[in-house]
């Protein structure tokens, strides 16, 4: 295994871990208010220091984290499965027009800025994680619907699909049984980037009050509230961010790590 | 033929542009609450509510709404803001000179950086240097731009003074003083998309350095810098392209969220405003106008493309 | 007085020897061959003369050309004699020129480079006429032309500065075999005419043993023999050029079978591909890949289709396959059709397998044998009980082992995969086979082998089989009937020895006289 796909693989689980263990335990109550022990830099008792209102940031992090990857795992479920599909059905009609449906489909998911619809739909049906979910979501499906189809048009080309279209398989069955197992590398690495995607546009999204909303935490709101403090209580901004940054940067070198340990062209090399 | 490839390209532009309005008038529809009485408060009298009805053209069927809108906007009409009472082009007009000369700001910012790093990091394949500027990228891709504008604030503006921490000159007050109110915001969009072309710059370059016609270049007696330069540059650029293409539509979407940072008077300001005080019209035409800045962009790299890559002009 | 001189080169790339005390030489105006099959180390010696070695070779030994040992040249140097004293063309026409620029640009490129005192306008429209393309503007773009063509244009970047040594890898491997010929000719004459040493690298025996004065014999990266081409051809020393020459020359030899009623029944069929539209509103033209055929293939029948790229043989395979529909025409087997009402007719399908070309992509990689060799099946109603006893059949008709069904693809060696692809097409015991071009990726001792195991199978099956392949020499060993193909239509027909030894049809006759022939040997 590389270093990358350690270190990434690590970083990773540390995150789920934090999120984890957060149903059964954290260091403080992450909603108690300490008011007098507000804006404490980071110390022996609170990790990761208090809030304008006395918040253990430690335990609002840890249960923050359950936020961003619950709808960032959910907005990727939601990507592979209509996109997988979608992409699959389109290859095996190359050139038709159920190909050209889906595909001219994509390019119009993809002409809109994708942060204005997430604001658009969470400002219309009402701010809150299940509306940040389908608008990150919806954004993932062209995403996933490229990718398989952009994975499957050159396997739809091969000889072995060849034989098993001599062997009588219809399209639906080869897709399933030759097409998917083979780009099921391509996916999982597409995975893991959207995931971290994910995060980031959860962040934005509650940063400005669309995504989750109190008392469930989240990390981009304990950024908005960090905001107007940031001169006198720096850490307020710098803890979730860093949480931020470790968590997405950790989903990308696991990303890189498990395209590289996948690559078949690399392991034949290698064997 | 690269006519014919521009009126095919502009074509789909149309469609796309059809389809994308048509959705936003769905969304926007369906979107619960009557805007009259919310406009009037819920004390208001059923024949007001009536009158303003009629007045906003809420009576009409949706056919004639939808045509009614959609034909507005094409002569520049997009109707009158339910909040304000003003043209909703004219609010919209000042807002965009700050939203997109910011989004080129970035673009320009991200592209000067991220070429540079990308085509060094390429002709250093695995090499120190390389490292260091992979690694650089991968945490530039991790870091939330809003996050990165307020530390640029703490920094440069709260402890060095060298910005002022929000808000917009106006181009009245000369063009260096918008843009040196533009320039921490801009730096804070530009940076993580600069790390993300950088990567793909990088890896376009590697991709083309594997091609067999880069041996020939070689055999040709062109150094590798030079093979490099006149070879691979025009064919990396193709993937850069895309990349480049899809960079604008995030800029200018996530200058909505900078503008919420640096508190500056942009289309971002405006649609949040709008949405909280239900101002739906205003908001139909904001996101639609950034829809159309996107697929106009993508038709202007559609374009690019043709231009780079001869094979293109011929297929069509 | 050597032009070059390859003097005990060894190499290694990180840490793998790929070449052992490689030495050899090539004189002004000598044309010279450097042969052997795939991984003998041909194209590396190629590449360590021109100092375009991948990173982390190391090399010992010394190359020199014009008494200069380029191995210890600096970069700047190497690249001041590439394309200037040494040109270089390369297998791959589609590749190896930059989509992105005209011909005109890439060749004068060359002459900008290295000789400033020329003009490079005038000088591009020079060679490019030289290497016979007179007729083409220089602001062409490489995707406007065809492979023989840019074959042509990378010829022309490689001479344009008048080297004093040309080497050419595997120039005509991708090259339909009359644009082949051409192409072996336009080199042989730039040598001759400007006194250039030609090394040239190649798999093909035949393709040398008519052009080349000295000939390099490779194997595993060291030399196993070098000698003048008619000595060596005559009496070869060496226990693997002899091996070499055998395969190359290799006839198998078919059991005799009788021919009976018709099998497959091919009635005027004709098959258009819709073109992209040139025009908005314009009908969307067509492009007619099969233009009616006609042919009848006897139970029992063992017949060659052949043809060059694009004639359609590729096109016609798939329509007999069933896979995809024919707009005119029928195609029946055993009197039944094998697209029946606009989906194939999976009663016919079973009696039909195909064995295609390239051995690492015809299998799934993620399968192991038993499950990939019985696929087909899938066609049959109910699956046979006997499977394990069917799969142990298969594997040993084509001289495979038993225990081999638990492996994946990717432990067995080209050859095995092809007899693997044999062992899928047998196992349901079919009427007919399709082997299309399923010798062609092999190396020829392989191939050899191949085709030994067609002719014995045969034998012990009754087989009936199509054969399609662009290699005039590979049809006529292993077939009773050929028919020969151009431009979608089928233009001769009938019994292999007379085509081959009088062929009627003009373009016939141009095949046989472009296909390169090994001449007799010694042994």
């Amino acid at each position: 295994m590389s270093r990358t796909l350690i270190l990434g693989g690590a970083l990773s689980a540390l995150m789920v871990l934090a999120a984890l263990v957060s149903f059964v335990w954290t260091p403080f109550d992450h909603t108690a208010m300490n008011i007098p022990a507000k804006l404490q830099t980071p110390n022996a008792v609170h990790w990761f220091g208090t809030d304008h209102f006395g918040r253990d940031m430690f335990s609002m992090i840890m249960v923050g984290a359950r936020t961003s990857i619950a709808v960032a795992f959910v907005a990727v479920g939601i990507g592979i499965g209509l996109g997988v599909p979608l992409g699959l059905w389109a290859a095996a009609r190359q050139g038709g027009w159920v190909d050209e449906v889906i595909m001219r489909g994509n390019d119009l998911i993809f002409a809109f800025p994708s942060l204005v619809i997430a604001i658009l739909i969470t400002a219309i049906f009402g701010a809150g994680a299940i509306n940040a979910i389908i608008a990150i979501g919806i954004f993932n499906i062209p995403v996933f619907a490229r990718v398989t189809r952009g994975g499957a048009l050159p396997l739809w080309a091969r000889e072995f699909i060849m034989a098993a279209r001599v062997a009588g398989k219809g399209p639906a069955r080869i897709s399933v049984e030759h097409i998917l197992p083979n780009i099921a590398n391509l996916l999982i690495v597409q995975a893991t980037i959207q995931f971290s995607l994910g995060i980031l546009a959860e962040a934005a999204l509650s940063y400005v009050g669309l995504g989750a909303q109190p008392p469930t935490p989240s990390w981009g709101r304990m950024l908005a509230d960090a905001q107007t403090l940031v001169s006198i209580a720096p850490h307020m901004a710098l803890v979730p961010g860093f949480a931020i940054i470790i968590t997405v940067l950790g989903l990308n070198l696991l990303g890189d790590g498990l395209r590289d340990a996948l690559d078949p062209r690399l392991r034949v090399a290698r064997a | 033929m690269m006519l014919r490839y521009a009126l095919k390209r502009l074509l789909s532009l149309l469609i796309s542009l059809a389809i994308a309005s048509l959705v936003i008038f769905t969304v926007i529809e369906v979107a619960p609450g009557d805007p009259a009485s919310f406009m009037l408060g819920i004390n208001a009298q059923e024949d007001t509510l009536a009158a303003l009805r009629t007045e906003l053209g809420l009576d009409q069927t949706k056919v004639q709404r939808y045509l009614a809108w959609v034909g507005g906007m094409v002569q520049g009409d997009f109707g009158t803001s339910y909040q304000y009472r003003t043209p909703v082009a004219e609010m919209i007009g000042d807002r965009l000179w700050v939203s997109l000369p910011l989004a080129l700001y970035a673009l320009i910012l991200s592209t000067l950086i991220a070429f540079p790093a990308g085509i060094y990091a390429a002709s250093r394949r695995g090499k120190a240097g390389d490292i260091g500027v992979m690694g650089a990228t991968q945490i530039g891709v991790a870091i939330p731009n809003f996050w990165f504008a307020m530390m640029l604030v703490l920094v440069f503006a709260i402890n060095l003074r060298w910005f002022s921490a929000g808000g917009f000159a106006g181009w009245d007050e000369g063009i260096f003083a918008a843009l040196k109110s533009l320039t921490l915001p801009a730096i804070a969009l530009a940076l993580p998309q600069a790390a993300i072309l950088a990567r793909v710059m990088r890896s376009a370059l590697l991709d083309v350095l594997g091609e067999d016609f880069m041996r020939t270049a070689r055999a040709k007696g062109l150094s590798r810098g030079q093979a490099l330069r006149r070879h691979g540059l025009r064919n990396a650029m193709i993937p850069v392209l895309t990349i480049l293409g899809l960079q604008f539509s995030f800029l200018l979407a996530g200058g909505i969220i900078i503008e919420q940072v640096f508190y500056l008077p942009g289309l971002g300001r405006l649609i949040f405003q709008s949405i909280s005080a239900r101002d739906l019209i205003v908001v139909e035409s904001v996101t639609m106008l950034l829809v159309f800045a996107v697929i106009v962009v993508n038709f202007a790299v559609d374009l690019a493309y043709a231009a780079v890559d001869p094979r293109l002009r011929a297929r069509t | 007085m050597s032009l070059l001189e390859v003097k005990n080169l060894s190499l290694s790339i990180q840490g793998t020897p790929i070449l052992q005390d490689v030495s050899l030489t090539v004189a002004p105006g000598e044309v010279v061959a450097v042969t052997g099959e795939s991984g003998s180390g041909k194209s590396m010696t190629a590449l360590a003369i021109m100092q375009l070695l991948p990173d982390g070779s190391e090399t010992t030994g010394a190359v020199d050309f014009d008494s200069e040992d380029v191995t210890r040249s600096t970069e700047a140097r190497m690249c001041a004699l590439r394309g200037n004293n040494i040109g270089m063309v390369f297998q791959e026409p589609m590749t190896a020129l930059n989509p992105v620029q005209t011909i005109g640009a890439q060749v004068g490129e060359t002459v900008q480079l290295h000789r400033p005192d020329l003009d490079a306008e005038t000088r591009t429209v020079e060679v490019l006429e030289r290497v016979g393309l007179a007729g083409i503007s220089p602001r062409r773009y490489p995707h406007e032309l065809s492979g023989g063509q840019r074959q042509r244009v990378v010829i022309a970047i490689a001479i344009a500065c008048g080297p004093k040594l040309l080497i050419a890898d595997e120039p005509t491997t991708a090259l339909d075999v009359t644009t082949q010929a051409q192409i072996l000719d336009l080199l042989v004459q730039l040598a001759q005419e400007d006194g250039m040493g030609l090394l040239m690298i190649t798999h093909d025996l035949a393709v040398v043993a008519n052009m080349a004065h000295r000939i390099v014999v490779m194997q595993n990266g060291a030399v196993v023999e070098a000698g003048d081409t008619p000595a060596l051809l005559k009496a070869p020393k060496h226990p693997y050029t002899k091996a070499l020459f055998a395969a190359s020359a290799h006839q198998a030899t078919l059991p005799d079978q009788t021919a009976h009623q018709p099998l497959l029944q091919v009635r005027g069929v004709v098959r258009d591909y819709t073109l992209p539209r040139t025009r908005l509103f314009a009908p969307p033209g067509t492009h007619r890949a099969v233009d009616n055929v006609s042919f009848d293939i006897p139970r029992g029948g063992r017949v060659g289709l052949v043809g060059e790229s694009g004639c359609g043989k590729s096109t016609l395979t798939r329509a007999i396959l069933g896979l995809e529909p024919v707009q005119a025409g029928e195609i029946l087997l055993d009197g039944q059709p094998v697209f029946a009402s606009g989906a194939p007719n999976l009663s016919v399908r079973r009696k039909m397998q195909v064995v295609f070309q390239d051995p690492y992509g015809s299998f799934n990689p993620r399968h192991r044998v038993s499950r990939l060799i019985t696929e087909p099946f899938h066609l049959l109603e109910t699956p046979p009980a006997d499977r394990a006893a069917r799969i142990a059949e298969a594997l040993s008709a084509v001289g495979l082992s038993p225990d081999d069904a638990h492996k994946y693809p990717h432990q067995f060696s080209g050859g095995q995969r092809q007899r693997l692809a044999i062992a899928r097409a047998l196992i349901i015991r079919p009427e007919l086979i399709v082997f299309d071009e399923a010798v062609s990726a092999l190396d020829v001792s392989v191939r050899a082998q191949i085709l030994d195991l067609i002719a014995d199978l045969c034998g012990q099956y009754d087989l009936t089989y199509l054969f399609i392949s662009h290699d005039l020499s590979v049809v006529r060993g292993i077939t009773d009937q050929v028919m020969v193909m151009q431009h979608g239509m089928i233009v001769e027909q009938g019994d292999t020895n007379d085509v081959f030894d009088a062929p009627k049809h003009p373009y016939t006759q141009t095949l046989i006289e472009a296909a390169p022939k090994l001449p007799r040997t010694g042994s």
